[in-house]
Parts: structure tokens; sequence; C-alpha cells
């Protein structure tokens, strides 16, 4: 077990699953030679040759439909793009094409591929690189969407995902790229399906992924030293969502909030809300509490940008309302 | 719309001469011909539902284009593909049925007459989204260097998709990567009901190939043995040479853009003119001017042929439908419902 940051278990995964499979290969804008914006492919052209980590032209269109021919063909790429805002141009290619391929040709075919993209906010790169959008991809049928907030699980589930043979949005965040944390050596898989309680508590559920997982931890930290105990729900698989352990730790503390980073409206946190109202609505003694973005899109302006993203405080005066101790 | 006959193309008959070749071209063209009449027989008699996009008029370009190709290669096509599927040598049963929403069809009646499949046959599909395909295209023949194959890829699209994004990257990325691939533009002069004039700066499509430095011709997709004789061409500087190319069709299409239209947006003269030039017609002429053929055996093989998609239909009719709890079978791979 080692301290890596998230970057570099990422790093880590990527290397394993090349030197154990020949057919995995990476696609994307400078992620060869230029080693990756965020540093996630560093050192891997170097080390498996300009074939298997390819460097492309800036054209997402082409990054993705090129993925997935080849995924068809028997590959297994592994596109990075380098913001999830610039997924955009090519969805197409993610929705049209990735998600339904399979069904549409009778299950004829599969397309095994991993969109690596990170999405998040809070470095004043204002409206068109800070946005969140894992809600959009976990709508559609056929896509399967995760989103780690540890190094442990990034390390664990991206290797799980290049093993999947289904098209696999893998969303990480600019803001947790430094985060460190200890990572199992060697062959560490978390399954796609499975979320998990980070924190146990009693007195409140919170429901977060990404980097609102740290937010939300660091808000627990806090909670209790004012003697209120909140139990945390990891969200990292979107789809297949994994409601379970949501349910049963509402069922157990009666009051949830959902922390998510982009904006609310028809949001992840909507999603789980509905189905804690149709599976444990007995169970709530107060209507669950959704925290995401100010429904603006990203201002430049720090001050502005401070306040339109979520954060601890927001966290924490919304259960200390939710339980009547404001 | 006149097309410019190229020098080349004059030649093409010399090229064709046993007649075992002919006529199996000659029976190709006709089996997607007799093919698709029946259907849009079958979409009347609301047998076979959604848009429906016909290959008549266009059984040259791609019988002349797909019968250069190995099994092992790879087709990439449209929304109007049933002749393509059926040129790649899926069988027309399985064809009809996917058009009739059977379970017998090529994608399990999933797809429809836009979505056909075969991963035997390397009929990699059709698409309905124009221009989509030629992205995962270039992925299938990144996929042929990155295995070391000598296996080709086979783009094929309209003139509209010319204009979109996803035409000039994938052009890029091929030349770029030294992709096997041939990307047949079957320009039919229209882009739905837009003429190609009032769509595209450059109505000449090969020329868009210029852009990125890359091989280009463009042919006369009303006679088959000039397809054929440059698509060999250029399938073989795919395969040997992994140099990509742009290969412009010019056709027709008799019928509308799908079953629902009304054609009115070009005239009846300009149609007939190009019928004309039938490329099964043109080439029955050409076989038996050689002595090849007999009317008498023209007739014999339309009997044959036409015998054989009505095998198709019946089958299709008799084939059993999806069963409804077979819903969500498929939408992930490995595993059943998400």
């Amino acid at each position: 077990m080692a301290v890596l940051a998230m970057r570099d278990a990422l790093n880590q995964a990527l290397r394993e699953e090349m030197k154990r499979d020949e057919s995995v290969f990476l696609l994307g804008e400078d992620i060869g030679l230029y080693d990756g914006s965020f540093k996630v492919t560093r050192g891997l052209m170097k080390e498996f040759g300009e074939k298997r980590v390819l460097d492309t032209p800036i054209a997402e269109e082409i990054i993705i439909g090129t993925a997935i021919g080849a995924a068809m063909s028997g590959l297994r790429p592994v596109a990075e793009m380098m913001t999830v805002n610039f997924i955009m141009v090519a969805m197409d290619q993610v929705v049209n094409a990735a998600a339904h391929i399979r069904y549409m040709f009778g299950g004829g075919t599969k397309v095994p591929l991993v969109i690596r993209t990170p999405g998040g906010g809070g470095h004043q790169l204002g409206a068109q690189h800070s946005h969140s959008h894992e809600n959009w991809f976990a709508h559609v049928p056929g896509l399967k969407v995760v989103a780690p907030g540890t190094p442990a699980d990034a390390k664990g589930m991206l290797k799980s995902a290049i093993r999947d043979d289904n098209p696999v949005m893998f969303i990480e965040n600019e803001g947790t790229y430094a985060v460190k944390g200890e990572v199992p050596d060697g062959e560490h898989l978390v399954p796609l399906d499975k979320n998990e309680v980070k924190r146990a508590g009693d007195d409140i559920t919170i429901c977060a992924h990404s980097r609102m997982l740290i937010v939300a931890m660091d808000a627990a930290s806090e909670l209790e030293k004012e003697g209120i105990s909140a139990e945390i729900v990891d969200m990292r698989a979107l789809r297949p969502l994994d409601m379970a352990p949501v349910i049963e730790s509402v069922k157990k503390t009666s009051r949830l909030i959902t922390v998510e980073e982009g904006w609310r409206s028809y949001g992840v946190g909507s999603e789980i809300a509905s189905r804690v109202y149709e599976e444990a609505f007995d169970y709530l003694d107060a209507p669950v509490a959704r925290i995401g973005a100010a429904e603006v899109p990203a201002p430049y302006n720090k001050r502005l940008e401070k306040i339109a993203f979520p954060g601890k405080a927001d966290v924490v005066v919304t259960a200390k309302a939710l339980l009547g101790k404001n | 719309m006149k097309v410019e006959q190229r020098p080349a193309d004059s030649k093409s008959k010399e090229a064709f001469t046993d007649k075992a070749s002919l006529l199996n071209l000659y029976r190709e063209m006709l089996l997607i011909r007799r093919f698709e009449e029946k259907t849009a027989e079958m979409y009347q008699a609301a047998k076979i539902g959604g848009f429906c996009h016909l290959n008549i008029g266009e059984e040259a370009t791609i019988v002349g284009t797909i019968s250069a190709l190995r099994p092992t290669d790879y087709v990439y096509s449209t929304y109007r593909e049933h002749g393509h599927a059926i040129a790649k040598g899926i069988d027309p049963r399985a064809v009809m049925a996917e058009l009739f929403g059977k379970e017998t069809g090529t994608s399990h009646g999933r797809g429809g007459s836009m979505h056909l499949f075969s991963a035997d046959r390397r009929f990699y599909g059709g698409y309905a989204i124009v221009g989509q395909a030629l992205p995962i295209a270039c992925g299938s023949a990144y996929a042929i260097n990155y295995k070391g194959t000598d296996d080709v890829v086979m783009s094929s699209f309209g003139d509209g998709a010319t204009n979109i994004g996803a035409f000039h990257e994938s052009l890029n990325v091929a030349k770029l990567w030294h992709l096997p691939i041939v990307f047949v533009c079957v320009n039919n002069l229209y882009g739905m009901g837009t003429a190609v004039n009032r769509a595209s700066a450059v109505t000449e499509i090969w020329k868009k190939a210029c852009a990125y430095d890359m091989t280009s011709e463009r042919v006369d997709g009303m006679d088959v043995l000039a397809v054929r004789r440059i698509t060999d061409q250029l399938v073989a500087q795919a395969r040997e040479e992994h140099e990509p190319s742009l290969l412009e069709c010019v056709t027709y299409r008799y019928r509308g853009h799908s079953m629902s239209d009304p054609d009115t947006y070009r005239g009846k003269d300009e149609i007939k003119e190009w019928q004309t030039r039938d490329p099964i017609l043109s080439l029955g002429e050409h076989m038996k001017k050689q002595k090849m053929l007999t009317n008498e055996e023209i007739e014999r093989i339309d009997e044959e042929i036409t015998a054989q998609v009505e095998d198709a239909v019946k089958f299709a009719e008799e084939s059993p439908e999806p069963d409804p709890k077979d819903l969500y079978r498929d939408v992930y791979a490995g595993e059943g419902a998400a």
C-alpha cells in the first residue's frame, strides 16, 4: 500500500492494464509527448510507444469515433477528453453511437470503451471549462457512468472500467488530481456498480461523489464537533445507480442531503431523491435537501466563483437546518 | 445535372472480359433492384415501418465498390444500406426479416431498415446520423494497423455527409495515420431534397480530398465496370500501401429520399434521363453485344432472382416477432437490464 495522488493512482491503473492486455491503448489530445494536460498519462508514451499512446488532433468527434470503431474491432481504447466540457463536440458519437450501437445492432457487437474526462470548477476557468455533466451521461441507457472520489477507488474503478465490455464514462475532477490517499498495490479492482458508506453515522445521511465526497467528509468532521453524526455514502457508481447503501442509511437516519458539483436541476440529487421517495418515503422525517452549483454559467471572478460552487459550509448549514439545530 | 465523363471510364469495359465475373456483377445488381422494388411494395402494404430509403438506381455504385473487397474487409454504410448489406454477403432473408422487425433479422428487429449489421460478414452497420460512421470506420482501420492484418475498410456515405465536420476530421486522420480505408461518396446529387449545388461550395466532391493531399477519383457511378475498375486500384493502394483515398461515384436514386418523400424538388424529365443510363440494362446490353448473354438468359436470371426475393419475403412473414420479455436484452454486454 502506497500513498499516491489521484493522478498517479490513475496512471498506475493505465500502466498496469496496458501491461496486462496488449489490446488496451490510449488516445487523446496531448496525452503522449506532452504527458497529458493533467499528467495522468505521464511517461506512458515513452514506455509503450506511439501506437499505444496516440496523440490526436484537437478534434473530439474523431477521437471518440475512432475509439468506438477500434472497440468494435477488437481493441480496448481509453480515450481522454481534456475536460468534460469539450465532449459536447462529440456527443453524437457518445450518445447516438457508443451508447446505442450494441442494442440497435441486436447485440451483434460490443463497445468496450472507456472515456476518461475531468469535470469540476474552482480554478477561475469560466463558463466553458468548469462544469460537471455526469448527469447527462447517467441519463442514457447503454452507458455506464462512474465518478470516484478517492485515489484507491480511482485506480480500482479505472481497472474495472477497462476490463468492462461496455462504454464507460469515467468522470474525474480537476480539483482532485493532487488529492492523496492510500492505494493498494497491483491487482486492485473496485466494481463499477457498488456505492459504499465511506463514513458511518446515525443522525443524517449525506450522498456525494467525486470532489464533493471530499467536501462532504470535511463537513462531517465539522458536524461531529457540534455533536452531529453524519453518514457519508459515496455515490461513485452513477449508472447503474446503486441505491442500496443510501436506502439502508436513510432507514437509519431518516434525513438525507445530496451534494453534487453540477447544477441541481434535473441532477444527480434529483434522481437520488426520487428513488428515496419511491423506496423509503415512510422513513423520512424531512424532505430531501439537494445541494449543487448556483444555476449560472461558471463566473470567472474568484469571489463569485467561490459562491457559485458548493462547499463545506453549505453542507454544514443544510445539515443543521434539517436537524433543526440552526 | 450533367456528369462529366472522364477518359478513364471509357476503358472500363476492356478491364473485365470473363463472363463469370460479369454475370456475378449483373446478378448482384439485379438482386438489389428486385429486393428494393419488393421492399417498396411491402412498405406500401405496411409490412415495413419507420423510415425506408431505397438503393434503386445506385446498384452499379454499390456492387462496383463492394465486389472489390474480401470477406474480411469492413464496410460501414448509412441508413440507405439494404443494397450494401446484400452486396457484402448478408442473406436477403435476414435483411428482409429486419425490415419486417422480426427476431430473425440481422439486428433481431432492434434496428430496422436503417441499422442492418453483421459481424460475420464484416458489414459494420447502417448509421442514421449523416456523417457519423466515418470516424467509426477510421477506428476499424486503426485497429487493422494496430493488429498488423491486411484488411481494408470501406466507408460509404452520401454527398450530404461531405459538408459535415466528421467528414473532414476523418479524411485528416486517415491520411495522417496511414489508415487502410477507402471513402466512397455515393453522390446521388441530392441530400434529402437539397441539390448538391445548393449545399456544397464544391460540387465535385472528389476535390475535397485535395485539402488532405489524398488520392481521389470521380467515376460514373452508373457504370459498374468503371466503378469496379477504379475501386480495385484504390483498395489495393489501401491494402498494400496503407494509403487512404476518396472515391466519388456520381449516381442517381430513381425514388425519393425515403418512402415518404413526395419528390417535388426535381423534374420528372431528370429522373427519366438518368433511367436511360440504367446500370443493369447497360451491363445487359454490353454482355449481349459480347455474346455473353441472351434475352432468354436475362429472363431466366430475372425469374430466379424474383423467386429469391419472394422467398426472403416469405421467410420474413413467417419469422417470429421479438419476445417482449427480451426488451432489455443487449442494452449492455455481459448482463441484463441496468
